[in-house]
């Protein structure tokens, strides 16, 4: 095993100031192990005092190579390792992903495949933008949003489990639609969810919306302009509490979005208070999405029909001989998809989510390539935390919401 | 209260001082906060309020390695993450034990490829694997009470010779 590398000042000392040099200012590291940085995350600040002069986030400690591995795997084998990328938002990854080859061999996708998709989806944002508000509750020390948090969590994580059979690492989303029918009690416990959950929500909005000592680590700090976000690419909720109203559900509707009625949340301030009152109102956005999207849920197939990419259902394989053939096939060497180069994008609770798919006329893709939301926001963080307190990093870097399995991939 | 009630006027106990040790070295495991991946947020649900690690003395969960006793590798670890880890192992006073939770911690998992650690074995010695893409809180407590096991049945001699 290879050791840490100690580095010079020599090496980095472009990056820092020139009082940097000669002493006058500490260089602090922080991280890759450190409870605030949601992961793996190193930032290497330069410290005026407890004044932060510059900083250099070192990202690449949870480097995966799953863009690689997905190369070396068939279409419908590559989806897993979308799952792991950014562990948070698993349906929203699969969903982007299917999209993605749906696109490119022109497969349909039958309406009730897509009705569970936008359910499922929403309550994924919700789980994670649950865990986001956890955890920064966590990082400004109100400690009991965390347990309050992962109760409703743990709800959802039931209803994923009950569709999939697993409470994480879904993979429920299938090119051309989904694994299986949900079972019955779906509906029950959807419902159930829609139900309590907007008082949960008034619950945290208590806690924390008014709180003076909340107020007083969030308002104005970490305050990112319209237009910084938008020259680093910022998106998601991040770019929408500076004021850009963008999103792609809206802007670029996908599976369905169009036919719901929810408004996109939208703050001018464009500090880490605003970036927080956007994503609980995003909370309230989803559940409606949910609640319409469940109300209009068609009967019908939930995979299409086209057997050269969806495998047939089990109880055909015993009686067609056509079947055993496709199912043969698909699950030993794959579908090919044409030669051609596809982009396609998702939004994510964290931003534009967009997956480049190349194929080569065989069953693997040639090239995967993933924008990931988590990585350009990360991106625009040197720049907002400049002049502020070391306890403000904190909550900035809280309020970006960065998940480092999708920065790193 | 409740060994007084039992033993009656007795409030006598003979024991091994080892047992002793290592009974209350099991009834406040002190994890260090170590989140890698995907794992670390099934780890966060064991603390939360559904699981409720806190039942089993493991409330605590602290941020430097100079303070636990127990290194949960919640995820994968990269080939950069490795000597990380591996300082992080050192740092930690003894006794010290493993938990690789998940298939990545325990073998690579599905990312057999150039950048991840077939194995956390290859860094750390482990204690106990525990296995699930992420595993269910229910798991990783499992996999915790069965290092108090091993930790019940350790000898004095044998960390003196370590």
């Amino acid at each position: 095993m290879s050791q840490i590398e100690e580095v010079s000042l020599e090496k980095f000392k472009h990056l820092v100031s020139e009082r940097a040099l000669t002493g006058e200012t500490m260089l602090l590291n922080m991280g890759p192990q450190h409870p605030s940085t949601h992961g793996v995350l190193r930032l290497l600040l330069e410290l005026d005092g407890e004044i932060i002069v510059n900083c250099i986030p070192d990202i690449g400690f949870l480097h995966t190579g799953i863009e690689k591995n997905m190369e070396a795997k068939t279409y419908q084998k590559a989806e897993v390792m979308t799952d792991r990328l950014d562990y948070m938002n698993t349906m929203g990854n699969n969903l982007a992903y299917v999209m993605a080859v749906e696109k490119l061999v022109d497969l349909d996708v039958p309406v009730r495949a897509q009705g569970l998709r936008v359910i499922l989806t929403e309550l994924q944002r919700i789980a994670s933008h649950l865990v986001w508000l956890g955890t920064s509750g966590l990082d400004l020390a109100a400690m009991s949003m965390f347990l309050y948090c992962f109760r409703e969590r743990e709800q959802i994580l039931d209803i994923f489990e009950l569709v999939s059979g697993q409470r994480m690492m879904t993979t429920y989303f299938r090119p051309g639609g989904v694994w299986r029918d949900v079972p019955v009690e779906f509906e029950k416990a959807v419902r159930d969810f829609i139900k309590i959950f907007p008082r949960r929500i008034d619950e945290y909005e208590s806690l924390l919306t008014k709180n003076p000592l909340f107020i007083d680590r969030m308002v104005a700090i970490g305050c990112l302009s319209k237009d910084v976000a938008l020259q680093y690419g910022v998106t998601g909720p991040s770019l929408r509490a500076s004021g850009v109203d963008w999103d792609l559900r809206k802007a670029r509707p996908y599976c369905g979005y169009e036919q719901y009625d929810f408004n996109v949340p939208t703050r001018t301030e464009g500090d880490t208070y605003a970036r927080y009152l956007v994503r609980i109102d995003e909370l309230r956005e989803s559940l409606k999405i949910v609640e319409q999207a469940l109300n209009k849920l068609p009967l019908g197939p939930m995979r299409s029909e086209n057997r050269k990419f969806v495998p047939p259902p089990r109880s055909e394989i015993g009686v067609s001989m056509e079947s055993l053939i496709h199912h043969f096939k698909l699950w030993t060497e794959g579908f090919p998809a044409p030669k051609a180069s596809i982009y396609c994008a998702v939004e994510s609770p964290r931003g534009e989510l967009g997956l480049m798919l190349e194929g080569d006329g065989g069953p693997k893709p040639l090239r995967v390539h993933l924008r990931t939301p988590s990585f350009d926001n990360l991106a625009v963080l040197p720049q907002i935390v400049k002049g502020h307190l070391v306890a403000d990093l904190v909550a900035i870097l809280a309020s970006i919401d960065i998940v480092l399995g999708d920065i790193d991939r | 209260m409740g060994i007084e009630q039992k033993l009656g006027n007795m409030g006598v106990v003979t024991t091994t001082l080892e047992s002793m040790v290592n009974w209350s070295r099991t009834s406040a495991m002190w994890p260090i906060a170590f989140g890698l991946a995907c794992c670390a947020i099934e780890m966060m649900s064991a603390q939360a309020s559904n699981y409720d690690m806190s039942r089993f003395g493991m409330e605590l969960m602290r941020p430097s390695p100079r303070q636990s006793d127990l290194m949960i590798v919640a995820g994968r670890v990269s080939k950069k993450m490795g000597p990380v880890l591996r300082r992080l192992y050192d740092q930690m006073p003894e006794p010290k034990w493993v938990i690789a939770m998940g298939d990545c911690a325990s073998c690579g998992g599905v990312f057999n490829n150039y950048a991840i650690y077939q194995g956390v074995d290859e860094v750390v010695p482990v204690d106990v694997f525990v296995a699930g893409c992420p595993p269910r809180p229910e798991a990783l407590i499992h996999g915790v009470l069965t290092v108090y096991e091993k930790v019940k049945g350790e000898k004095f001699k044998d960390l003196a010779n370590a």
